[in-house]
């Protein structure tokens, strides 16, 4: 052993295939952002200053309106607590919202593969009709196209939607403010690991429900009683890339407090299993809030009146401007960076 | 959450911290063998708590990080076969090779899969059994119990369309390793506990007193490494060198001995080349030949494919602890976590990226 020589041991270093289209970009964090960067907004985006925002704002004869598109691609197409048209119905109402808007109505674009039963079609359909009903919307038009055996995994979504903004009322990734009080509806982490239990081969069990939900009730409803600075819902990439797009968008430091994160103790667990951090983890039924301090008492208790916000909760605050960051204060009183997912949520080896 | 918040008690994290300042007089480097406790450290915001005197440097124990770069060629080139099926465990996938990763190999039509266990990449050949189901069976001694059970299952099933792509390797040559090199700073270990669940730390109390180093089975939740540091400096402090156990909830002297023995009745010990180290003698595990018709190098012909190393990424020096990944020129600029140079830089448990993730804001100011 004496005669190992370490000094010049090196690592390679390898050429990252970057013309091709990964799984990684598509879920929601640095991958996705760079191919919006360097594909998308330099051909597409140019018309649209606000394209990073869960939904566009567009003025027509003074009214502004709220626009947005949304696919669905989930599998299983059914999972505990929801499936894939409730999903596609609060996914896009959702999106409106985070801009303050009321939404108005749908559309709906299906893509079939050939062979899907028409019990799962009818099942879905149904529970877009109850997730519509629930956030007061209707569906205005619709599309369906058929795929051979093999061209598309049984059954994708596409919604796009339009809601109304009141006067007044001006929410955006790019309006925290120093002072701002960060606001959760309620637990993280809990459609993602939802999903992930009702996948084939995971190995676990669990009693653990979707929060999908449409919460445009709760946003009027904060609206009604503080000034809201910004609005997300931390969907994909979870909560940590939407406070990392936030401090970006905004040029301000959000500190977080580790101990005020609300997790059920379900996710918590198959989190610690899985080598997963439920910041990472992705919701489809909260909303994170940059809320005027004065008004963050207010704000917190209409929030607990309303169906989706009973454990609403602060867990931070913007605490300057000028550096965008995201630090959290950890339980046992060190600080950390947050970071956005670089790729796909991974589960580690040991 | 029962068994872990007990082992993350602020107060407690504040008294340990209080006692280790202390009892500590001198400076010391002590190295965390595992990438888990190296990232718990970082995490938990641990390391910045901790007395100016003791300097953490983190070990090898990254099993995606130590990989050498020709075996993830060689999965990659057994992956991009038609009726192929091949199986990992999802860190690996993003690993880079010289010319691309896993992921890049499924993009272009390549059948590969995350398991969360080697027994599905065994019911999967059971499923197909007109496909070449591969599993990449890589990892210290945490993960070859499960993977030499697969093979058992494989054998004992007459599963003739699955195989293994072995690259195993084992801590304590590793350890010894670093020990004997000339540049070496690291005065006492914190073992990896998971590893000695499974060996045991008989191994340990012999190279404690060979290379005169305290060696502290430790855990992975703030308690645990607090309760190791606080050990070793103890050791250190009196000059004392012996293998001691702070992980006792979950390690006996002798270890599991079942799991050794799934182990040893599948592999044999071989020399392994380290990624960034170079090969260490006796340092890993390959299969033995009565599992020959298992071994995946012989069933797809790359045992040929060996890879040339460049010298940009100190990937070798940071295995060893004697760099920091806030020393490396490229940390954070070159190499990031999306574009990295180097497996530290790739898999959740590499020291290169706890830092980028945690502390990268000392680079960027």
């Amino acid at each position: 052993m004496d005669d190992l020589d370490f000094e010049g041991y090196t690592c390679p270093v390898p050429i990252r295939p970057a013309d091709t289209v990964v799984l990684g970009h598509g879920s929601g964090g640095i991958l996705s952002r760079d191919l919006l960067n360097r594909l998308f907004l330099p051909e597409l985006g140019k018309a649209a200053p606000r394209a990073l925002d869960d939904s566009a704002v567009i003025v027509i004869d003074n009214q502004r309106f709220a626009l947005t598109t949304d696919s669905h691609v989930v599998s299983p197409l059914f999972f505990p607590g929801g499936d894939i048209g409730r999903l596609a119905i609060c996914g896009t109402v959702n999106d409106l919202a985070m801009v303050g808007a009321m939404p108005v109505a749908l559309t709906c674009g299906f893509v079939l593969e050939e062979g899907l039963s028409f019990d799962v079609l009818q099942q879905v359909v149904k529970s877009m009709q109850e997730a519509a009903k629930e956030a007061g919307i209707y569906i205005a038009a619709g599309d369906t196209k058929v795929v051979q055996k093999g061209g598309a995994d049984k059954l994708f979504i596409n919604t796009s939607g339009v809601g109304k903004i009141a006067d007044g009322i001006n929410i955006s990734g790019a309006n925290a403010k120093e002072g701002d009080v960060v606001v959760i509806s309620g637990t993280i982490g809990d459609h993602g690991i939802a999903v992930l239990s009702a996948r084939e081969n995971l190995g676990f069990e669990t009693t653990l429900e979707s929060d999908v939900a449409p919460l445009n009730h709760l946003v009027q409803a904060m609206i009604s009683v503080g000034e809201i600075h910004v609005l997300r819902d931390p969907t994909r990439g979870g909560l940590a890339t939407s406070l990392v797009e936030i401090a970006g968008q905004s040029n301000v430091t959000i500190e977080i407090d580790e101990q005020a994160l609300p997790v059920k103790p379900a996710v918590k667990a198959a989190c610690e299993m899985l080598g997963f951090d439920p910041l990472y983890v992705a919701n489809e039924g909260k909303l994170v809030a940059f809320v005027r301090e004065s008004d963050a008492e207010k704000v917190l208790e209409v929030m607990k009146k309303t169906n989706y916000g009973g454990v609403a909760t602060v867990i931070g605050k913007v605490i300057g401007t000028g550096k965008p960051q995201v630090r959290i204060r950890t339980a046992i009183g060190g600080t950390r960076l947050v970071d956005m997912l670089p790729g796909e949520l991974l589960p580690r080896i040991c | 959450m029962k068994y872990l918040d007990e082992y993350r008690d602020p107060e407690k994290v504040k008294s340990l911290l209080r006692e280790i300042d202390s009892i500590v007089t001198k400076n010391w480097v002590i190295m965390e063998i595992c990438g888990g406790q190296t990232h718990a450290f970082l995490h938990h915001g641990l390391d910045a708590l901790l007395p100016p005197q003791i300097e953490l440097v983190h070990g090898p124990g990254c099993p995606v990080c130590v990989t050498p770069l020709e075996q993830i060629d060689r999965a990659i080139a057994i992956a991009s076969q038609p009726d192929v099926i091949f199986t990992s465990y999802g860190d690996m996938l993003r690993v880079p090779g010289s010319s691309k990763d896993l992921f890049a190999v499924r993009a272009g039509g390549g059948d590969v899969r995350v398991v969360y266990s080697p027994l599905e990449a065994v019911q999967i050949a059971e499923a197909n059994s007109d496909k070449q189901v591969v599993f990449f069976a890589i990892g210290f001694e945490t993960t070859a119990p499960a993977n030499a059970m697969a093979v058992l299952q494989a054998k004992n099933k007459n599963i003739k369309n699955f195989s293994v792509l072995v690259s195993h390797v084992r801590v304590p040559p590793a350890m010894e390793a670093i020990l004997s090199s000339k540049l070496n700073r690291v005065k006492a270990f914190l073992a990896a506990g998971h590893v000695c669940a499974v060996m045991g730390f008989h191994e340990y109390p012999r190279i404690a007193e060979k290379y005169h180093v305290p060696i502290i089975v430790t855990g992975f939740e703030p308690i645990d490494l607090l309760n190791g540091l606080y050990a070793a400096i103890k050791q250190l402090e009196s000059g004392i060198a012996t293998a001691e156990n702070q992980y006792q909830r979950a390690v006996k002297f002798e270890g599991n001995e079942s799991a050794q023995c799934a182990i040893r009745s599948v592999f044999e010990s071989v020399d392994r080349k380290w990624r960034g180290i170079g090969v260490i003698p006796q340092s890993g595990w390959g299969l033995n030949p009565q599992f020959a018709e298992f071994d995946a190098e012989k069933k797809f012909d790359v045992q040929n494919i060996f890879t040339q190393e460049s010298p940009l990424c100190i990937a070798g020096e940071i295995l060893q602890g004697l760099k920091k990944p806030l020393q490396c020129a490229a940390f954070g600029r070159q190499c990031t976590q999306q574009k990295p140079l180097g497996a530290p830089m790739v898999s959740a448990e590499g020291a290169c990226a706890a830092y980028y993730k945690y502390h990268r804001d000392v680079v960027y100011g």
